[in-house]
């Protein structure tokens, strides 16, 4: 096997055929498929979702039975995060990272192709439970004992998808880190780097010290089930919540895993379109930073109910306040890259801002839940959903559809169209609080969560959350149209592609070369972020 | 080596990554139909997937070491291999975590609760529990005696005996282990060979011993997986410890037929480091389970 070793000469051959997908050792081919694989995703995950708002359009049973709608929910929340939310991801951070530090791929590019292509082995394991006997995963995503260890022959593979997925991403992250901390061009220093990249490399450390956990949680079910152990078994002296401890040892990282790229996104399409530098540079980091480490130290927030001891629940509570603090210098630092700003409001910049509205209408309700005894209120209820899915539909989606309006023009050489774009969004923004906001006052009414049915004083808002469910799911076929449009013509893009734009990857052509920097760029503060 | 980084090594197309996660899935899918009591034929599924695993590794390990020995490699890219061994290592510190903290918090916290007298399990479930550790009798035990799904245990293993001898000889392995690598940058080939030879053998025979305590501990205590707590945190740590020091003694006997073949120079030698460094770490690993598993 031979390979290139490249000099000057911009030799740009590219592999040819299926060959070229399967082999991959290019970060852009391979970003190129996570991203795709990631809309794959999204739309089951979504065909799932539109499951369960059928089922709930009205109260009683419809169209499913109570089993099969419990699957539904459980394999919705697992598509969308490990099939279609951290794909999404980490096919941005394939594409951008390198040519935005200036390297011509990721560190370790046999690596990530494997990262990858573990995707849709893992999850034909993950969907196959759905035509074995004792289907689907349907005890909820967060696979609780006892209650996950009845699920029948579906089972040893729910936990090896968990693995495969953890081995993807822990490949996936320790890519990134070499490919951040060895490929940097010359004068690249780290307060250099583009924000979208710092947040890339703390996520990357926290899918390092939180899969493995996961991993060896659900070991720990797969040995309860199928060798006689009894770490969960309060029988054996073991202690079922013990299960929910680790597991969200791993879950809460998992969130910041999941929204910090989303951050670095819109922290790179904010300043473009105000034409400004970002306020707050240094801050922005260390906030990452702090949120990131902070992350580690709340993950029993999400059990206040299960029975602590009051002081872990005080600290708990205390920790998760203090998360509020750098999230909010890092919205203060975001309307302050607006504040008298040259503003244009593109597709991209629509986005953007969307995700600092609705994030905050998220992220105040996760304040509302971190206070211990009115948890104890919106624990398992739809407020619980409406305050998760507002995090992760405008806060984490929105920034990466963001991501792919701000950068398709740079990956394509073509200009979307920005009229469907600004449809697509307007679409989105209104069907999705349509959607997520009457949760709200259906969780605090008492509306019980992953239940099929509900008493009928909540079908006026079931039915309201339903429509904006379709809706919002009907809308994201334009982005489908929009990306495959641009992708077959357009308006030509310039290299800088929009007016506002610095930084390495708009020095690039567009497309780029299939080899980012042949040549390492040299690095000055001039042509760095700012 | 080339200590120039105005150029790059970037590997051409490979079919290693997606023979590896066929390889993966297959072992996954026969594993899934072994659990599920279809062992007949998963038992062959599953040792192709094994089978095509260590195809993978010896096919994909093949290709980095011919590019390494045709020179290929600059110092750029020992440094990306350095960052990715080392976060590779605290991955899987953060797998055995999971299980430390496992056994933490049923010593420190679940069962001294299961022990309490206001606790509504213990006045209807269990009274008669008694919350001690090593957890001998479960909760389950006092009700059902001899019928309860879980089994007695008659006595758990002292530290001082063979754990003691295992602590020695994987902290002996650590130093011969050093003692090749000055060898290596030294350029004594045969001792470098020498004292490798004796981490093989240190490590392997820190298997065999294992092995034989496990026979012991089945046999002859009734310290079994099914045996309750400590069995469950017993097994799941020493044998995910157990499996980590075979994969280690045989990177380090692959390392050492390349010695022999002649392979690595004073300077350049990462793979050699790598797998000292993953010999480290499981040596670190045992230190904690012979602390914390066996002796207090």
């Amino acid at each position: 096997m031979s390979e290139a070793v490249l000099h000057d000469d911009h030799h740009d051959h590219k592999p040819t055929g299926i060959g070229r997908w399967l082999f991959s050792t290019n970060h852009k081919d391979i970003g190129t498929m996570y991203l795709v694989f990631a809309l794959i995703m999204f739309f089951v995950g979504g065909a799932m979702s539109m499951v369960i708002r059928a089922e709930l359009f009205q109260p009683g049973l419809q169209y499913v039975d109570p089993q099969f709608y419990n699957s539904m929910v459980t394999v919705h929340a697992l598509v969308m995060i490990f099939g279609a939310l951290m794909p999404a991801g980490v096919g941005l951070a394939n594409w951008m990272i390198p040519i935005m530090i200036g390297a011509p791929d990721m560190a370790l590019p046999r690596m990530n192709n494997m990262s990858f292509w573990i995707l849709p082995f893992a999850f034909t394991l993950l969907l196959s439970t759905f035509f074995m006997q004792g289907g689907a995963p349907a005890g909820g995503w967060t696979m609780y004992p006892p209650l996950v260890l009845q699920l029948g022959d579906g089972f040893p593979y729910l936990v090896f998808a968990v693995h495969f997925l953890g081995i993807s991403s822990i490949m996936g992250a320790i890519n990134i880190i070499a490919t951040v901390f060895n490929m940097r061009a010359p004068g690249m220093t780290f307060m250099r780097l583009p924000l979208f990249v710092w947040t890339w490399i703390i996520t990357a450390f926290l899918l390092i010290a939180a899969m493995p956990v996961l991993a060896g949680g659900v070991t720990m079910l797969l040995t309860d089930k199928y060798f006689g152990t009894a770490f969960f078994d309060a029988a054996g002296g073991g202690d079922p919540v013990m299960f929910q401890h680790i597991f969200w040892f791993f879950g809460h990282p998992e969130v910041y895993i999941l929204v910090l790229p989303s951050f670095g996104v819109i922290s790179q399409i904010i300043p473009t379109f105000s034409r400004k530098p970002l306020f707050g540079y240094t801050s922005m980091v260390y906030a990452t930073a702090s949120i990131a480490f902070l992350s580690f130290f709340v993950w029993a927030h999400h059990m206040f109910t299960v029975g602590m001891p009051l002081a872990g629940e005080l600290f708990f509570m205390y920790a998760t306040m203090s998360i509020a603090v750098p999230t909010g210098v890092k919205i203060f630092n975001w309307m302050a890259t607006m504040w008298r700003g040259s503003m244009t409001f593109e597709t991209p910049m629509l986005f953007a801002i969307g995700v600092l509205f609705m994030f905050s209408i998220g992220g105040f309700s996760g304040l509302m839940m971190g206070i211990t005894p009115v948890d104890f209120q919106y624990h398992d209820t739809y407020f619980i959903v409406a305050h998760f899915h507002y995090v992760i539909v405008p806060g984490i989606i929105f920034g990466i559809i963001g991501g792919i309006y701000f950068w398709l023009p740079k990956w394509t050489g073509n200009m979307y169209d920005e009229k469907l774009g600004k449809l697509h969004f307007w679409l989105s923004t209104i069907s999705v609080n349509v959607l997520f906001f009457p949760m709200h006052f259906i969780g605090l009414a008492g509306m019980p969560r992953r239940i099929p049915d509900y008493s009928v004083q909540f079908a006026d808002w079931n039915n309201i959350i339903s429509i904006g469910g379709f809706a919002f799911g009907l809308s994201q076929l334009l982005l489908v149209w929009v990306v495959i449009k641009c992708v077959r013509g357009g308006e030509k893009a310039t290299d800088q592609v929009w007016e506002g734009a610095h930084g390495l990857e708009w020095t690039l052509s567009s497309p780029p070369p299939f080899h980012s920097f042949t040549t390492p760029p040299k690095v000055t503060d001039a042509t760095a972020h700012s | 080596m080339s200590d120039s980084n105005d150029t790059y090594f970037i590997p051409e197309p490979s079919r290693w990554p997606i023979v590896g996660t066929i390889a993966l899935f297959v072992a996954f899918i026969g594993g899934g139909m072994v659990l599920n009591g279809y062992i007949n034929n998963g038992q062959y599924v599953l040792g192709i997937g094994v089978a095509a695993i260590i195809y993978l590794f010896y096919g994909w390990f093949k290709d980095v070491i011919d590019e390494s020995i045709a020179g290929k490699y600059n110092e750029q890219v020992d440094i990306s291999f350095r960052w990715g061994m080392a976060w590779f290592i605290f991955s899987e510190v953060m797998f055995f975590a999971a299980f430390f903290g496992a056994l933490f918090y049923t010593r420190v916290l679940s069962i001294p609760w299961l022990g309490l007298e206001e606790n509504v399990s213990n006045q209807f479930l269990w009274p008669d529990f008694q919350a001690v550790w090593p957890l001998l009798t479960t909760p389950d035990m006092t009700i059902a005696g001899v019928e309860s799904k879980y089994m007695a245990i008659k006595e758990v293993i002292p530290a001082w005996g063979l754990p003691a001898w295992n602590t020695a000889i994987l902290l002996a392995s650590g130093a011969t282990v050093t003692f090749a690598h000055w060898a290596l940058k030294k350029g004594n080939r045969a001792a470098l060979c020498w004292w490798l030879a004796a981490t093989v053998l240190l490590g392997f025979i820190f298997v065999y011993l294992q092995a034989t305590e496990y026979g012991h501990a089945y046999h002859e205590l009734d310290l079994t997986m099914k045996s309750g707590v400590y069995g469950s945190t017993f097994f799941m740590l020493t044998g995910f410890h157990g499996f980590h020091v075979t994969m280690g003694a045989t990177m380090l006997a692959v390392i050492l037929i390349r010695s022999m073949k002649g392979h690595f120079s004073d300077h350049n030698h990462f793979a050699f480091e790598a797998v000292a460094w993953y010999w480290h770490f499981v040596d670190v690993v045992w230190l904690g389970l012979f602390v914390f598993v066996y002796w207090i």
